[in-house]
C-alpha cells in the first residue's frame, strides 16, 4: 500500500533519522510512504485566525498534492500533523476560508478538503493494526518500561483531532504493548514541554519539560517515547534523567533493523 | 487609520471566531494554562477584557508571547470558549502593524544552538512576526 508523505523540515534536518526509521518500519509492514513532491515547511504551529490565510497555503498544498494522488497524508512529526489537520479542518468547516485559500490556488486548482489525514501511529492503529505489528517483531522489547509522551499537539484541539481520549490516550501505550514493552502511564504524559517558547524563555521551557521528565521518573519508568522533535529536544536539553527516545526508533529496535 | 475600541474587539472577536459571552468565568483555563507563571494577564482574563473591550492592556503585554499554543485551554474549558483564540487574535492586532514583529531575523543567530530543532524557529517566526 503506498500513502503520501509530508515529512516537514525537521525530519529533513535535525531528526533524519525519525525520517528514516519511519520509513524503513512502514516497509516491513508493507506500506510505502511516498513523500510529496516539492513540499513547503508547514510553518510549525497552527494560527488559529480565520483571516490567516496565506500561512496555511503550504499545507493546503500537501493536501492537494496527496487529493490528485487518490492517497491519504501521513505524517510523523507531530507539529506537521497538527498544523496540516487543522488547516484541513478550516478548508471544510469555514466557507469564508476556504473560498479565500482557493483563490491563492488559481482557477481549477482548488482543494476540495476530501483528503484523509493521518499521523503515523493512526496508521498503525487503523490501517496497519497492532496483531500485524506484533508479528513484525523480532527482538521484543521484553522488560522495558517505556513512558509514553504525547505532549499537546497530536490530542489537541481534540475536537479537530480526534485522535484518542485526549485526557486518557491509549495510542502509544498498545504499540508500545504491541513491541513487547510495557507501557508506564504517568501523569504529565499529555501536558506541554514548553515548545517553541525554548527559543525565547528557555526558563519557561525547562519548567515544563521537567514536570514532565519528573513525573515519568517517579511512576518507574526506563525512557520515554515522542513522536515530536521539539518535544525531544526540550526534554533533553533540560535534564532528564530517562533518555528519550522516538517511537520509530523503538519500533526499529523490536523490528531488528537497527544497524549499530 | 485609528480603529476605535469597539471595532478593535469586533475585529478581534471575529478573527477568532470566539464568542467570549460564553463563558461562566470558572477560572479552569488559567488553571489548566502551563504559561500561568509566565504571565501577567491569564487566559481568564483576555476573555473577560475582550469582551469589556478593555483591550489596550492586552495588546501591550508580555503575555501575548508566552502562550504556547498547547490548546490545553481549549480543550479543558467547560463551555467551549477557547481562549487561546483569543490570544492568537490580539496578538496579531498587534504584531500585523507595520514594524510591531516582536522576533526579528537579526534576533535569531543569537538566540539558536546547535541542537535546537528548525520547528521551534519557524514555530517562534510565525507566531511572533508577519
Ligand atoms: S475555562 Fe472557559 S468558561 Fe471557564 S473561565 Fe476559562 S473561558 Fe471562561
Ligand atoms: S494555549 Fe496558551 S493560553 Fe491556552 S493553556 Fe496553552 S499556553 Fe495557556
Amino acid at each position: 500500500m503506498k500513502v503520501a508523505y509530508f515529512p516537514g523540515c525537521t525530519l529533513k534536518t535535525k531528526a533524519k533519522e525519525l525520517d528514516a526509521y519511519a520509513r524503513k518500519c512502514a516497509e516491513t509492514l508493507g506500506i510505502t510512504l511516498e513523500e510529496i513532491e516539492n513540499w513547503q515547511c508547514c510553518g510549525g504551529v497552527f494560527t488559529t485566525a480565520r483571516d490567516e490565510a496565506a500561512t496555511k497555503l503550504s499545507s493546503v498544498r500537501a493536501l492537494k498534492a496527496a487529493g490528485n494522488a487518490n492517497q491519504m497524508l501521513v505524517t510523523v512529526c507531530s507539529a506537521c500533523h497538527n498544523v496540516i489537520k487543522q488547516t484541513n479542518h478550516a478548508m471544510n468547516t469555514d466557507e469564508e476560508f476556504a473560498f479565500k485559500v482557493n483563490n491563492y490556488l488559481g482557477k481549477g486548482e482548488e482543494y476540495d478538503g476530501s483528503t484523509k489525514v493521518m499521523h503515523y501511529l493512526e496508521l498503525l492503529r487503523d490501517v496497519v493494526g497492532y496483531d500485524k505489528v506484533k508479528e513484525a517483531v523480532k527482538k521484543p522489547l521484553a522488560g522495558k518500561k517505556v513512558a509514553a509522551y504525547y505532549g499537546c499537539l497530536l490530542l489537541r484541539p481534540n475536537s479537530v483531532m480526534h485522535t484518542d481520549d485526549p485526557e486518557n490516550p491509549t495510542l502509544i501505550e498498545d504499540l508500545i504493548r504491541a513491541l513487547g514493552g510495557e507501557p508506564v502511564v504517568y501523569s504529565m504524559r499529555n501536558e506541554c514541554c514548553g515548545g517553541y517558547i525554548a527559543l525565547e524563555n528557555p526558563d519557561s521551557a525547562k519548567k515544563r519539560s521537567n514536570k514532565v521528565t519528573d513525573s515519568a521518573a517517579l511512576a518507574g519508568a526506563d525512557m520515554i517515547v515522542t513522536a515530536c522533535p521539539l518535544c525531544k529536544f526540550n526534554l533533553e536539553t533540560n535534564g532528564s534523567k530517562l533518555p528519550i527516545v522516538y517511537f520509530t526508533d523503538l519500533m526499529a529496535e523490536a523490528f531488528d533493523l537497527k544497524e549499530d | 487609520m485609528h480603529k476605535d475600541n469597539n471595532a478593535v474587539r469586533d475585529e478581534i472577536i471575529r478573527r477568532s471566531g470566539v464568542n467570549p459571552r460564553k463563558c461562566m468565568r470558572c477560572g479552569k483555563c488559567s488553571a489548566t494554562c502551563p504559561a500561568y507563571d509566565e504571565m501577567e494577564f491569564h487566559p481568564h482574563q483576555f476573555v473577560y477584557m475582550v469582551e469589556s473591550g478593555d483591550i489596550e492592556p492586552l495588546m501591550n503585554s508580555k503575555s501575548l508571547y508566552q502562550c504556547l499554543t498547547c490548546f490545553a485551554c481549549v480543550d479543558r474549558c467547560p463551555r467551549g470558549v477557547e481562549p487561546a483564540k483569543l490570544v492568537e487574535a490580539v496578538r496579531l492586532e498587534v504584531i500585523r502593524k507595520q514594524g510591531a514583529n516582536h522576533l526579528k531575523a537579526d534576533d535569531i543567530p543569537a538566540l539558536v544552538t546547535e541542537e535546537l530543532p528548525q520547528q521551534a524557529i519557524v514555530s517562534a517566526f510565525r507566531k511572533y512576526t508577519k
